[in-house]
């Protein structure tokens, strides 16, 4: 039984904020439709599903406008019975150790009565494909059966509004196709109304009929996708949207790169206490005035390569060397370096930049590297402006790191390496979940920097972003030699 | 500021949880690193620290600011500690529930509807006097242990700890992380500048 | 870290079956019996009674060495403490360290002390190691009556252990990559392990948001009563066991005292 949506004049801005979140919304859903909503980052989308899911609680935020979800009127703040709720990050949406109890969460919170829980558990993981028994750890799945567990615990409540928010956003490619069929399964062989955000449109056009484009003051263009896009096309482009049929041109470099920098050696490493080798024999080479690409499926080890040449882990065989040109004076391999010492030659990128904050404020964070190998003040000061400037942070010096955007924040991991000048730069999925926007900024300084003479080594899933970068790919296949 | 309801929703509960969660982990990594050369410092010198086991219960109280907030965050905090192997065994689900009840007393005090530093530093006091004197009845008896020189010092060292880490530092952190804008669904967090 | 779930495990041995309100209750008045007395007897006849049941919990002595480890410091602490600050030394005197005298007085209490240190650790590993913690959740709610929405909170939480684990070794390396280490410097490891602890509170405040927003979702305050998918039945087997802890928690003290050695916690 599909539902019909209709916002009017909806606006909600959160508390502790200045800025509306989304505002002038005027919208109508039909039942059985199958909408993509699309905008630029900060366009409110997610505040927009988070309010037809009914989530909005009062006292979290201010409201203008109505929201109705028929049938009987439901509103905002009402329990939402009826409405399935996917969002992107797999760990943070699954609340028990073992996939069966974590489906029948749902129920429970309904009341169903405990006969039909285990039936219609089985039958909601049977609807997404699910892979793995009831007993499952949920801890022990890959992201993308995380998600598919997901989907399968809001379907169980048998809902007619589902809505999706960027599910695939956090996967990898295999994880993603992995959603998407789960998500083309379920809609088959129901009537259920489709709320769907996606970054990548091109592979979620399959699952809808018509795309809405959020901007600010509201629905910015409405339609089937072939109109919205050709009309609207450039300007989204323009707005960070991934529009199918607009490709990014290519900047790899002509020449083989510079001398060598860092080069790993029958490479493998254990995590302590683990059975199974997390990287086996794996031999890289980094040079100067190169993008190097590190590509390969979920748990091939690309991440632990990336730590190993980061001099931040210490190899279980093999040795990591660095040329007398990248160590200028130091001996031993880099995982015996000084932290100071390290982040002047190898600046290394994490995944989710959060992790490296340290400071309470963007300049500061700017200044800590420079001030730890030692530069002066003066030099210092000059270093935080050059890449505040160059990386279009000027305007946030004085925020506190945590309060940035997501593709603020990546730029300003990015920048704080860059802080202390090293010749190698290690990114770990650099691209993940960019608008496109951010995503051509990265790839161009990254650009630069190779052109400048850093070695930059990315591990990545992004195919785009290897074609747009890479002067050389390594594929880790993840077979253990053992 | 409107009052608050008494009622906790699920983003109370799952983030004190969470709180207590977190500071079990901190505190394995804790003793990970510390274990060796702090357990030489004879007692009572060792309470010098001491501040740092009662943090969860102020924090709870100032992030959550419900009744039982402290209580409660403190008491998972303990769980999560004996889970990972604690040398105390299962006392510490006692010690931790009588430490957050310290911690909640300070709070109840000023009916849960002040929050200064001032309360915070009540209610880390309190909440390091429970600990210490759970401590010096259960595991340092007079019959064993010298009162004037070991148990009253260790009283007043444990309490000044807890005064200052937990109290202190306590109040610190919950204003550092509304600034990071995590805190934004409680009301700890709106007393920041709108971003 | 290994995560929670090989921690707390389910068990098929026949102590390890039983309802986990009913471990627990049976454990703490163990548990109390061994606290209400200061002398080495009584813990050591408890540790006794532990290491026979042991099999029947079906966890190996090997792994129980293994984690009652820490407990080894604790004593070692313990002790260490008793030989500075005793508060009477009476017998006769063993040996000297610089002015303070170790009697036999002082060593028997630190026997009593360090010996109740591991009587108590001892069935708290044992339960703990045997308990699966859904299934800890679903007795206190349906056994215990403990408000739901609070042990589910906190049952999902504890999901989150093993993933903040591996959080806490992760801000390690970023912060070694930003070029920051203390090196042999104590105040500088203070100073990062305060930061990191900052970094990992706000990681964990922002997953635990969004949990919340994800269970409320999915109805989990949507104020109907909850039922339940897993039953956690407190059957006559249960009930022994809690029964078979009181008696033999009392002959226990019984012995002690029937001994003299007995020596209450509150004279």
């Amino acid at each position: 039984m599909a539902v019909q949506v209709e916002l009017r004049g909806f606006g909600w801005r959160h508390a502790g904020r200045a800025a509306w979140a989304v505002r002038g919304v005027d919208l109508r859903i039909e039942r059985g439709e199958r909408v993509l909503l699309l905008g630029p980052s900060g366009a409110g989308k997610s505040t927009l599903l988070a309010a037809l899911a009914g989530l909005l609680a009062e006292d979290s935020g201010e409201q203008e406008g109505t929201v109705t979800i028929a049938p009987g009127g439901v509103g905002i703040g009402a329990a939402g019975g009826g409405i399935g709720l996917l969002c992107q990050d797999p760990e943070t949406q699954l609340v028990m150790a073992r996939a069966g109890d974590d489906v029948a969460f749902g129920l429970e919170n309904r009341g169903v009565p405990p006969e039909e829980i285990w039936p219609t558990v089985d039958a909601a993981l049977a609807a997404v494909g699910f892979a793995y028994p009831r007993d499952h750890p949920t801890s022990a799945l890959s992201g993308g059966e995380q998600q598919r567990l997901a989907l399968a615990g809001a379907l169980a409540t048998r809902p007619s509004l589902l809505l999706l928010d960027e599910p695939t956003a956090n996967l990898d490619p295999d994880g993603a196709a992995l959603v998407r069929s789960a998500i083309g399964r379920v809609l088959a062989d129901r009537e259920t109304t489709l709320v769907l955000v996606e970054h990548r449109v091109a592979e979620a056009l399959g699952l809808v009929d018509r795309v809405v484009v959020l901007g600010d003051g509201g629905v910015v263009a409405d339609g089937p996708p072939d109109a919205v896009f050709a009309e609207h096309g450039n300007a989204l482009t323009e707005q960070g949207v991934w529009v199918p049929g607009h490709p990014v041109t290519p900047r790899r470099t002509g020449s083989p790169g510079g001398p060598e920098l860092l080069r790993g050696e029958g490479l493998w490493f254990r995590h302590p206490g683990a059975d199974r080798f997390a990287l086996s024999d794996v031999d890289c080479l980094v040079r100067s005035a190169e993008a190097l690409a590190v590509v390969g499926p979920n748990g091939s080890g690309k991440s632990t390569l990336a730590l190993l040449l980061g001099g931040l882990l210490a190899p279980t065989r093999g040795t990591v060397a660095p040329t007398m040109d990248l160590a200028t004076g130091l001996t031993g391999p880099p995982h015996r370096w000084r932290a100071a010492a390290l982040a002047s030659r190898i600046g290394s990128v994490f995944q989710d930049p959060e992790h490296q904050f340290v400071s309470t404020r963007v300049a500061d964070e700017l200044a800590l590297g420079p001030r730890r190998v030692g530069r002066t003040a003066r030099e210092t000061q000059s270093i935080v402006d050059d890449l505040l400037a160059r990386l279009r942070l000027s305007h946030l010096a004085r925020a506190n790191p945590y309060t940035l955007s997501g593709g603020e924040q990546r730029r300003l991991s990015v920048a704080t390496a860059l802080a202390t000048a090293p010749r190698v730069l290690i990114l770990d999925e650099p691209t993940f979940g960019q608008d496109r926007r951010t995503w051509i900024e990265l790839v161009d300084l990254l650009a630069k920097l190779r052109d400048d003479g850093c070695g930059v080594v990315a591990v990545t899933h992004d195919t785009d972003f290897v074609d747009a970068l890479a002067d050389r790919t390594l594929t880790l296949t993840g077979a253990s030699h053992e | 500021m409107a009052q608050t309801s008494r009622r906790w929703r699920t983003v109370d509960i799952v983030v004190a949880s969470v709180v207590g969660v977190a500071f079990g982990v901190v505190f394995w990594a804790w003793t990970l690193l510390w274990s060796g050369p702090a357990d030489a410092i004879p007692l009572p010198g060792r309470a010098f620290m001491y501040g740092m086991w009662l943090v969860p219960a102020v924090l709870g109280g100032l992030i959550i600011r419900k009744p039982g907030a402290a209580t409660y965050t403190e008491t998972v905090a303990a769980v999560v500690a004996i889970a990972l192997g604690s040398v105390w065994g299962w006392s510490i689900f006692f010690q931790g529930v009588i430490e957050g009840l310290g911690a909640e007393l300070g709070f109840a005090i000023f009916a849960y509807r002040r929050f200064s530093m001032g309360v915070a530093l009540l209610a880390g006091t309190l909440a390091g006097l429970a600990a210490a004197i759970f401590d010096i009845v259960a595991w340092y008896p007079a019959s064993a242990y010298d009162t004037a020189t070991m148990r009253l010092p260790y009283v007043a060292i444990t309490a000044v700890s807890s005064l200052v880490i937990a109290g202190l530092g306590g109040y610190a952190l919950t204003k550092a992380l509304a600034q990071t804008g995590v805190l934004d669904r409680f009301p700890s967090g709106r007393e920041r500048v709108p971003v | 870290m290994s995560s929670v779930a090989t921690l707390m495990r389910r068990s098929d041995a026949p102590l390890a079956r039983r309802n986990p309100v009913a471990k627990l209750a049976a454990g703490l008045v163990f548990t109390f019996a061994v606290l209400a007395t200061l002398d080495p007897v009584t813990p050591a006849l408890a540790i006794g009674i532990v290491l026979v049941l042991v099999p029947l919990f079906g966890v190996g002595y090997g792994e129980l060495a293994r984690r009652a480890a820490p407990v080894l410091l604790g004593a070692t602490g313990v002790i260490v403490s008793l030989l500075f600050f005793a508060a009477e030394r009476t017998g006769t005197v063993l040996f000297t360290v610089g002015p303070f005298a170790v009697t036999t007085g002082v060593v028997y209490t630190a026997l009593g002390l360090s010996l109740r240190l591991f009587a108590v650790a001892l069935p708290a590993i044992l339960i703990f190691a045997t308990t699966d913690p859904t299934d800890l959740a679903d007795a206190l709610i349906q056994n215990v009556k403990a408000p739901p929405r609070f042990a589910i909170g906190a049952l999902a939480a504890l999901r989150l252990v093993p993933l903040l684990g591996a959080q806490w070794r992760l801000l390690g390396l970023a912060r070694r990559a930003r070029g920051v280490d203390a090196g042999a410097n104590p105040v500088a490891a203070l100073r990062n392990f305060a930061s990191a602890t900052f970094a990992l509170l706000v990681g964990a405040i922002r997953r635990g948001t969004r949990l919340a927003t994800a269970m409320d979702a999915r109805g989990f305050d949507s104020g109907l009563p909850r039922t339940w998918a897993r039953r956690q039945r407190f059957g006559l087997a249960d009930l022994a066991l809690v029964a078979a802890a009181v008696v033999v928690s009392a002959a226990l003290i019984a012995t002690t005292v029937a001994l003299g050695t007995f020596d209450p916690l509150l004279a």
